[in-house]
């Protein structure tokens, strides 16, 4: 019966399950891509004053709202790895549902935001403040259409009580893809 | 279920300390005051993210190394930002000036000489 579930969820490397080390593997990856991406944008932000009158364009009230969005999403996820770790799958599969409706509520609202900014003039092309902006903001919406995709799978897996480990899996990496977004709201929404 | 052996906390209360965090990083920068901007917004951002990794990450009952992996990946992010930002950041040095960046940011830093070639 074990043999037919992956590997990954039930083999030990470095006192863990590999399924849960393979998570942060792709976490700290993910550190590195987003690190070097926010971190790009701050050298160029710090040396030119004039992107301030750029990203006076960005919408604060609906990066907050995002933000508003995001931890919610986190606090569905977390409550479904508690229901996961208490044997509640069907509970689990509705915290993930939950928080899928926050990703899906997330790339809603983002579009809508895009599709103003976009038919405002300001594109990609508009200038390498808006080429930061696109580039920053759309790697992490693909994140996040990544993550929501995934959580269905696991999902429904789950709301029948089988692979129950994965809910935390999923979780972890949502709540990664939650404190990117956490540093991208003040330094592409706030700072002006 | 899983291999854990988390100790689950008040995840709402964590989430209601969250969303205050955000409010105050919204309304701090309203009044303008640079510093006030970078505590309200930045250090507020640190302070949620602290929440996030601890809390429902759960970072603390992994196991040791995730969290030097993460530290790790955090100081080659920091190495990177050092060794690039003095030549992304400055107009000239020595030996190199970048003339077209001035015409490209006019709002940018100004050159400190003009005798580099």
């Amino acid at each position: 019966m074990s043999a037919a579930r992956p590997i990954a969820t039930t083999r030990m490397a470095a006192g863990m399950p590999t399924g849960r080390l393979a998570v942060w593997w792709v976490i700290a990856s993910e550190i590195v891509i987003f690190g070097g991406l926010l971190g790009s944008y701050i050298m160029y932000r710090l040396a030119h004053d004039a992107w301030s009158e750029q990203a006076a364009h960005t919408n604060t009230w609906i990066g907050a709202f995002n933000t508003l969005v995001l931890l919610t999403s986190s606090l569905f996820a977390v409550l479904g790895h508690k229901a996961a770790d208490e044997g509640d799958g069907p509970k689990a599969a509705k915290c993930l549902w939950l928080t899928f409706a926050g990703g899906a509520t997330f790339i809603l609202v983002k579009s809508f935001e895009w599709a103003m900014e976009i038919s405002a003039g300001y594109t990609i092309t508009a200038s390498t403040f808006w080429s930061f902006y696109y580039t920053a903001a759309g790697l992490h919406a693909l994140h996040v259409i990544a993550g929501i995709i995934i959580m269905a799978i696991v999902a429904v897996d789950a709301a029948k009580g089988r692979e129950l480990h994965r809910v935390e899996l999923i979780g972890v990496y949502w709540h990664f893809v939650d404190v990117v977004w956490i540093f991208l709201f003040p330094l592409l929404y706030i700072a002006k | 279920m899983s291999d854990t052996d988390t100790h689950h906390s008040n995840y709402v209360k964590i989430w209601a300390i969250l969303v205050a965090l955000l409010v105050v990083s919204v309304v701090g920068p309203m009044f303008e005051i640079q510093l006030l901007t970078l505590i309200s917004a930045f250090g507020i951002a640190f302070v949620k993210a602290y929440f996030v990794v601890k809390y429902f990450m759960h970072i603390g009952h992994a196991a040791r190394f995730v969290g030097y992996l993460v530290v790790m990946c955090l100081a080659f992010m920091l190495l990177f930002f050092a060794g690039t930002a003095p030549d992304v950041m400055k107009p000239d040095g020595q030996n190199w000036v970048k003339p077209s960046w001035q015409e490209a940011a006019p709002g940018a830093v100004q050159p400190k000489s003009e005798g580099h070639h």
